[in-house]
């Protein structure tokens, strides 16, 4: 955020940043990076990136990075709709979908064309911004909500053809839910780049994506300087007054759109290229889910946000598989979420404390009323999983308990937002135990699930708490 | 001629459930211009509360008491529970982000309604519960009913549709009749001038998210005694329940109830003369043909506003 006053901006809330004191351990290294000029920040963050290999020889974390990259293109696509342009597109999944298809018609068995990928993916990205306009047109004012449910209709409809596309006509266009596999690799100048190099992934496939993070980021950075740039953003703050200083509102909106229908189709090519094969089941509503999280909570309209929060939310999806690492995560957050919250110290200290000596004496008197109740045993077999099943009563079946323990928990944690002081804190020690107890008996059982309650938890905690993500700029109103 | 029949009953019984959860979608979005996509998620777990209840009656084979008694009380302990949880849902989610950028709440609902979707399917697994109803009383739901020539309308259609109604007649002398009635049609037409006129819009808020909440409960009950509950069947019900808002005019009460119908009986006749597996696609055109040839809808006025 430059502190500089422009255009729309004046000097009172240009320096906005700058009156909040920028304090805590890293708030002079913070400083200091930020005083550096824009390109060479992201120089520097994707030079780390692509030091990767060096760093880790494993596959397993290569893949991961290079997944990543794709969750920061489709992160910075939907910024430039929902952060710049203030539209809440949902079917933008529909678009990574139908480049990532796209792509695999024009480069497979299927209609046996194999185009070379020079020619492949500038034909993507024009077809799938085509796309973007056919699907924004209908709603014609698009005022929020109406694009909202058009554009989630329309992902809807696309996986309905997409599953039901075996015949179209007679035509099998998709295969249907078994997906078009077999798509050719990458290849520049007729040299192909094979998806596994001895068996591990091919580190190659890494670099592409790198580069094509580079030039997308720049790319839509340039644009955002423009004076596109700055029509969303008077878009988005005000269309009213935006549409009186005589902006094209209408095609404003629409080149939003596009754009970031574009980078979908353009990620969606990369991420068939890659996994050569394609699925429905890839397109659906966990990942919109998924990578709307990741913008808000790194902080739309920011890309170093989003970029951010693609890196979080991918690495925190990642964790999450293993139980033993996803309990590390949980107390992990719940102890950071603490240090944040409470002051003074030493009520840290009492709610901890407090928190400890409850779970034992909770875990004795059921033990005493029924030994069942803490006769099962916690996910995982490491020493943390054991140690805590000390703590945390486990019964050996739950049955609708689950569900009560479930709906108290989210009871308690809604009432904890409404307490104030000592109550509060109080309040906590029973509410921790219970996160704890529903944790080791419900949300680790089923992590493929767990994540994404999770996700949804987060846009609503995120939303309600600071809507602007942890790299956004919170709105400075002058009225 | 008697499958025409059939189908338009059919028709009459999904336009039923559509209307009752457009409703919901249109009442909110009328008071609050709030897209609330937490709704059809309500609905689902409105149905899910009834196969609580009825399980926890001893189920459809052999019920503790009357089934017939059951099945009221799965009605009522549904719409309960899903007023308040539309009240924490509004109270939590919603209400701190009453004067944020619109696009804030959207987000928030879409959370909630992800949030509601994984939870069910954490704590009631993926798979589809069946209400079995075919036990209901021996048959009864679908054995008997009215029979008019080769036209078999079986009891459970029967019930959904007069239940239906008579919830959507109630609303309408609700909003029509009474004082508080008066005062959510005020807050809907102007909310600033409705609280300065003394009216606790908050409260008024409030009693739509209890209404629109209690609506979608029954309607979650209604579908899936005829069908099945299962994690994500809000979110194709919420998409319909919309298009039946934006059909008939969305802010309008009446115009969610004819949209709902005209919704359902569309999409049996589809189902019935075209094809099952596209039917989501022809609402979908529905939907924007709709929106390019009459955006304020059937029963709806046009927003004009003046700055």
């Amino acid at each position: 955020m430059s502190t500089e006053p422009g255009i729309g901006r004046d000097e009172w809330v240009a320096r906005s940043e700058e009156r909040r004191q920028r304090g805590g351990f890293f708030g002079p290294g913070a400083d200091l990076f930020m005083r550096l000029p824009w390109w060479l920040r992201w120089g520097t963050f994707v030079l780390v990136i692509a030091l990767i290999p060096v760093l880790s020889s494993s596959g397993y974390v290569q893949r991961v990075a290079f997944d990543t990259l794709l969750y920061m293109l489709l992160a910075l696509g939907l910024n430039v709709v929902v952060g710049w342009g203030g539209l809440l597109d949902l079917g933008y999944v529909a678009f990574y979908g139908f480049g990532a298809y796209l792509y695999a018609w024009l480069d497979s068995a299927q209609f046996d064309i194999h185009l070379p990928t020079l020619l492949a993916i500038p034909t993507v990205v024009a077809a799938t911004a085509i796309l973007g306009l056919l699907v924004g047109l209908p709603s014609r004012r698009l005022s929020g909500d109406y694009l909202a449910i058009v554009t989630l209709f329309f992902l809807q409809a696309f996986l309905t053809i997409m599953i039901n596309g075996n015949s179209i006509f007679g035509v099998n266009l998709t295969n249907g839910a078994n997906g078009i596999a077999g798509v050719d690799p990458i290849s520049f100048f007729g040299h192909r780049l094979p998806v596994a190099h001895l068996g591990v992934f091919n580190i190659w496939y890494l670099y592409v994506a790198l580069a094509f993070f580079v030039v997308v980021l720049v790319a839509l950075r340039f644009v955002n300087d423009s004076r596109t740039g700055r029509a969303w953003r008077a878009l988005r703050e005000d269309p009213l007054a935006a549409e009186l200083m005589s902006m094209p509102v209408n095609r404003l909106k629409l080149m939003a759109f596009m754009f970031g229908a574009a980078t979908a189709g353009l990620t969606g090519a990369l991420f068939v290229s890659l996994n050569a094969g394609v699925f429905p089941e890839s397109f659906a509503l966990p990942l919109l889910i998924t990578i709307y999280a990741m913008v808000i909570l790194g902080g739309a309209g920011s890309q170093a946000g989003v970029v951010l929060g693609a890196i979080l939310v991918n690495v925190m999806l990642e964790v999450l598989r293993s139980p033993q690492h996803s309990r590390w995560v949980f107390y992990a957050a719940v102890l950071a979420a603490l240090l944040g919250i409470v002051r003074p110290w030493k009520w840290l200290a009492v709610v901890l404390a407090g928190t400890v000596a409850f779970g034992f004496a909770v875990r004795e008197v059921a033990h005493a009323i029924h030994p069942a109740w803490t006769a099962g045993a916690t996910q995982g077999t490491d020493s943390v999983g054991r140690l805590i099943g000390h703590w945390v009563a486990v019964p050996t079946t739950l049955g609708s308990g689950k569900v009560i323990a479930y709906v108290a928990l989210i009871a308690a944690i809604l009432a904890l937002t409404q307490l104030k002081g000592v109550k509060r804190m109080l309040w906590m020690i029973p509410t921790l135990y219970l996160g704890a107890f529903v944790w080791e008996n419900v949300l680790a059982q089923k992590p493929e699930v767990t994540r994404f309650v999770l996700l949804g938890a987060l846009l609503v905690g995120v939303m309600t708490t600071r809507p602007q993500g942890i790299l956004g700029s919170a709105r400075v109103e002058i009225v | 001629m008697s499958n025409l029949v059939q189908f338009l009953v059919n028709g009459l019984t999904l336009g039923s459930v559509y209307a009752l959860v457009a409703l919901g979608y249109s009442m909110v979005y009328g008071i609050l211009k709030l897209l609330n996509f937490a709704h059809g998620d309500v609905y689902m777990i409105g149905a899910y509360i009834g196969f609580g209840v009825l399980t926890a009656m001893g189920g459809a084979q052999n019920p503790a008491i009357s089934i017939w008694l059951v099945l009221v009380v799965m009605f009522v302990v549904a719409m309960v529970g899903c007023a308040g949880l539309g009240v924490a849902i509004e109270r939590f989610a919603y209400r701190p982000l009453r004067n944020a950028p619109r696009i804030a709440p959207l987000i928030s609902a879409l959370g909630v309604s992800f949030f509601l979707e994984y939870s069910a399917q954490l704590l009631f697994g993926a798979s589809h519960r069946q209400y079995d109803a075919f036990s209901f009383g021996g048959g009864a739901l679908f054995f008997k009913g009215i029979n008019w020539g080769p036209l078999h309308v079986p009891l459970l259609r029967i019930i959904i549709i007069v239940s239906a109604f008579a919830l959507m007649i109630a609303l309408m002398l609700l909003v029509n009749r009474t004082r508080i009635g008066k005062a959510m049609r005020a807050t809907s037409y102007d909310r600033e001038a409705a609280s300065m006129m003394g009216i606790d819009v908050d409260r008024v808020i409030t009693i739509t998210f209890i209404i629109g909440s209690a609506l979608a409960g029954a309607a979650g009950v209604m579908f899936a005694l005829r069908a099945d509950a299962s994690p994500l069947m809000g979110f194709n019900a919420g998409l319909k329940g919309f298009t039946a808002a934006v059909i008939g005019g969305i802010g309008s009460i009446p115009g969610a109830m004819l949209g709902g119908l005209l919704l359902g009986l569309f999409e049996a006749l589809t189902q019935g003369y075209l094809s099952g597996r596209w039917s989501d696609l022809f609402v979908f055109a529905i939907l924007i043909v709709m929106m390019i040839v009459r955006p304020t809808g059937l029963l709806g006025k046009a927003d004009i506003k003046k700055v």
